[in-house]
């Protein structure tokens, strides 16, 4: 059992004070450990807030530096850290809201060599990436490795996310069999995203993390929740994990990680 | 004839339509932009025209969405 201070019992009196998550809740995220895929628009929020719940240890991963472009929605990062490491930049803010969590930053982009050494020190992922090859890859690798995961997107208005709990909830490949050919689906840097958006879905998929870590409420497991922001229309679609899922299902054909081609980051 | 699709009711005037031309009276151009549920079922993209719907039939298009980061 982990003897909070009283400096600790103030800073997660709130926390502490939820009859689902309680001092044991508290416990539970002290000793967590998250990895956040992309210091991003998704990533900004995610980091923010883990830090902020006290969850023990956060890995923050992107081999990105900071752009003025990205002000607009990463709040993670100022305009001091133009042109910084994005994961140092982002570390930085988290230790300054919350010394007591270890961060570790990882300036390197996850691929089919590195990625299973790198999840397997985590108990949940959070997928923040802004590529289908990366978040094909992130499902693959989190369904092998059996590390639950939340999916994330988000696009001008619009944003989607589920959680994965590898063999047991449907995996983004149950929904998604494949990236969908190169430039059929615009990306933030070409179609736009209201900056509010990233905060909305990465707030969701963060608190997903939580739930997950103090097993409190119902997760996105085996739904899709889905929201248009122009009208605040928000709906979630039942899934079912397939059988013939190539990664998770009876008899999976994937059974290796291979990098697709990174149609996205070509487009940058 | 009318099916629920994205939770919205559609009246379709065609007898026996197609999800292809469904997909695409609701401006989904390209298929492969979509993963699509008829009635909680996943229906691959080769059998959108050959998918005939009835009356009733609940349609969900599951957008791409890859965006995150940039």
């Amino acid at each position: 059992m982990i003897n909070f201070t009283t400096e600790q019992l103030n800073r997660y009196s709130r926390h502490i004070l939820l009859q689902d998550v309680g001092v044991e809740g508290q416990v539970k995220l002290c000793r967590a450990r998250v990895l956040v895929v992309g210091a991003g628009g998704l990533g900004s929020p995610a980091a923010l807030y883990l830090a902020a719940a006290g969850v023990g240890t956060i890995g923050i991963v992107d081999n990105d530096q900071v752009d003025i472009s990205n002000l607009q929605r990463q709040i993670v990062h100022g305009t001091k850290d133009i042109g910084r490491s994005k994961v140092e930049s982002a570390a930085e803010a988290m230790r300054a809201i919350n010394p007591d969590v270890e961060v570790r930053p990882l300036a390197t982009m996850l691929c089919a060599d590195n990625i299973m050494e790198i999840i397997k020190d985590y108990d949940f992922v959070l997928d923040g990436c802004d590529n289908f090859p990366t978040k094909f890859l992130v499902n693959d690798a989190c369904v092998m490795a059996g590390i639950p995961f939340s999916h994330g997107g988000i696009l001008r208005f619009d944003g989607q996310t589920m959680t994965v709990i590898p063999g047991e909830s449907a995996c983004y490949r149950c929904v998604f069999r494949q990236p969908p050919p190169p430039d059929s689906v615009p990306t933030c840097s070409q179609a736009g995203v209201l900056g509010a958006i990233a905060g909305m879905l990465g707030t969701i998929q963060t608190a997903e993390a939580l739930k997950y870590i103090t097993g409190s409420g119902r997760l996105l497991t085996d739904t899709l929740l889905s929201f248009d922001a122009r009208n605040m229309d928000f709906r979630k679609v039942s899934l079912r994990r397939q059988e013939d899922c190539p990664v998770c299902g009876a008899h999976p054909t994937i059974t290796e990680l291979t990098d697709a081609e990174q149609t996205v980051c070509a487009l940058k | 004839m009318e099916i629920t699709v994205n939770g919205v009711v559609q009246s379709i005037a065609a007898a026996e339509p197609d999800l292809l031309s469904v997909l695409k009276s609701n401006k989904i151009e390209d298929p492969q932009m979509v993963a699509v549920q008829l009635n909680g079922q996943f229906i691959e993209s080769s059998q959108y025209a050959e998918t005939i719907l009835s009356e009733g039939d609940v349609v969900e298009f599951l957008y791409f969405m890859g965006g995150g980061s940039r």
